[in-house]
């Protein structure tokens, strides 16, 4: 069964001095994931995959289509208790310490003391905060509002769990810690949900992606699905006497750079990989690598959203 | 519970919120003046230690209300901390409902100090016979209910509009509220039928807030020929009014939220 099922939402917001102006947000978005899927929401600023997010939570009415989660619409309170929200760059009561913070939140789900104690104390342990329990939240630095945000969306043990930007304003150690939480989170059969700006993170953790672009989903599946027919060529490695190869190298590929005692070749087809590698060995050098070049998600989010902008300049 | 939960933390934020102590020390400081200015009447200083004492405590709560009221919603809104909160399992009426119980319950502790300090006003004046410091619980009581309509009208603009409208509309209906009952008189002198419909109109649709100020020294304080008795029934009336017109407010509040987009 999926776990979220999203079918023709739409969302218009009315705009200008008597909001009588729709403007499209989101329109007819349609897809399902599957529980235990890492799924990654990917699109350039105002594409809507924050509306989407905020249109799961309810924080936002839909124009027309439909949602569901856990086989529950998303308007049902009683699904909010088995699912986790990040807002995209959250901020928190000023006045509250973090331990108040979590504690405050952790009881809406009906947790009670002192197991709620408990669980705040290890949350903040999780997220590296620990020393910072009883630090009033305005005190925080961007990266520590965010990770108690990550705390406050998995104070539940959530079986769905839904982060907006969650990397956001994190420095690479708190990035790798929250890529830490979103694994552990998959290997607890947590189904996490996220949109991001950064695509080498979303390429690494997710199993399949959406990219949305200016409210309309633009590809849906799983990401060898999306780039395996994208292999661009191959990139060669050699070793040895290159220098006084590559002259005689230059003419049988695309591109050829010297980088200390090693030699880079990128050419597009077997043959010339072939003809290369045959040459070299002749010549007494040493093949260190051969691998194919294969578009990264970055590559083909930034080719998508450019045709579609071509697209529409020519309209 | 998840009202009460809200509520516990509307509290909380609000007692670390510097404007209610700066409020409360102003109120109290007027309660205090009232003490050198007792000396100017002639042997009628506890009616006006009384007098200004319930009336600081109208206008100081009444101000606690409106300020902390009106950004209940808003500051919610503008922080976004909405976002987290309407994730977890709450609707959107236990949130209305639970910020309007936790300034509630802050103006409550606000009424005590008060209350307390014009106690202490009155010690040192020494006239004042135990009784009277009974009889100021019901004018305080009085002010009480008026501050929780106060704070649902606050509430209700806070739903949908900017702090500096939300504080207009709201004081500006206060002090409408305390002329209800010459609005209607008014419409009763004119001949035009129209304008007696509008004026009773607008007489039942405004908060009536001179029933909560009905009570003054002359209950309180029982010189010969200023005593007026607290009428029991009449507090009861007032009270279930109070009630109603808040109820309402609360709902139109719920009403508005439940609607809303948080873009």
């Amino acid at each position: 069964m999926s776990v979220i099922e999203i079918e023709d939402l739409t969302k218009d917001f009315r705009v200008g001095f008597w909001r009588k102006r729709p403007v499209r947000a989101l329109d007819q978005l349609s897809l399902s994931v599957e529980r235990g899927e890492v799924f990654g929401f990917v699109g350039p600023n105002g594409a809507g995959k924050t509306t989407t997010l905020k249109l799961l939570m309810h924080l936002l009415h839909p124009t027309s289509g439909s949602a569901r989660i856990l086989g529950e619409p998303v308007d049902s309170v009683s699904v909010r208790s088995r699912i986790g929200y990040l807002p995209e760059n959250p901020y928190f009561y000023d006045h509250l310490t973090a331990e108040e913070f979590l504690s405050y939140l952790g009881s809406l789900f009906g947790i009670r003391q002192p197991a709620l104690r408990r669980k705040v104390s290890a949350l903040l342990e999780r997220v590296g905060l620990a020393e910072s329990h009883n630090l009033q939240l305005r005190k925080f630095s961007k990266g520590m509002v965010q990770r108690i945000g990550v705390a406050q969306a998995i104070i539940n043990d959530p079986e769905v769990v839904f982060l907006d930007e969650p990397m956001s304003g994190l420095d690479p150690l708190g990035r790798r810690e929250v890529r830490d939480v979103i694994v552990s989170l998959k290997a607890r059969g947590v189904t996490v949900f996220f949109s991001s700006h950064i695509l080498p993170d979303v390429e690494v953790l997710c199993d399949r992606v959406a990219i949305l672009n200016k409210g309309t989903l633009r590809e849906v599946g799983a990401l060898h699905e999306i780039l395996k027919v994208r292999i661009e060529g191959h990139e060669i490695i050699l070793v040895g006497p290159v220098l006084e190869m590559s002259d005689s190298l230059r003419p049988m590929c695309d591109e050829l750079r010297l980088m200390g005692d090693r030699l880079h070749l990128r050419v597009q087809t077997s043959s010339q990989v072939e003809k290369i590698l045959s040459y070299a060995v002749a010549h007494g050098a040493e093949l260190l690598s051969v691998n194919p070049i294969r578009a990264s998600l970055e590559d083909y989010f930034f080719s998508e959203v450019t045709h579609q902008s071509r697209l529409l300049v020519s309209d | 519970m998840r009202i009460l939960t809200i509520a516990r933390n509307t509290y909380r934020e609000n007692i670390r919120d510097k404007i209610l102590y700066n409020l409360i020390l102003f109120g109290l400081l007027m309660t205090l003046s009232s003490v050198a200015l007792g000396q100017l009447t002639l042997g009628h200083e506890d009616k006006v230690i009384v007098d200004l004492g319930l009336a600081s405590m109208s206008v100081f709560g009444t101000l606690i209300a409106v300020f902390i009221g009106i950004s209940l919603v808003y500051k919610e809104l503008e922080k976004r901390t909405v976002y987290a909160l309407l994730s977890k399992p709450v609707h959107r009426r236990e949130f209305i409902l639970g910020k309007y119980l936790g300034l509630l319950f802050t103006l409550l502790i606000n009424v005590m100090i008060m209350t307390a300090g014009l106690w202490l006003t009155l010690l040192f004046h020494r006239g004042v016979g135990f009784d009277s410091y009974l009889r100021l619980l019901p004018a305080v009581y009085l002010i009480y209910l008026s501050l929780a309509l106060t704070t649902a009208l606050a509430l209700v603009f806070s739903t949908f509009s900017t702090p500096a409208l939300s504080a207009l509309f709201t004081l500006f209906l206060w002090i409408i509220g305390h002329f209800n009952t010459d609005l209607l008189e008014f419409g009763k002198l004119t001949n035009s039928t129209p304008i007696r419909w509008v004026t009773t109109a607008l007489y039942y649709a405004l908060p009536n807030i001179s029933n909560f100020t009905s009570l003054d020294s002359r209950s309180v304080i029982p010189h010969a020929g200023y005593y007026q008795p607290i009428d029991s029934r009449a507090l009861g009336w007032i009270s279930v009014y109070a009630l109603l017109y808040a109820g309402v407010l609360l709902v139109i509040a719920i009403t508005i939220f439940s609607r809303r987009d948080f873009k």
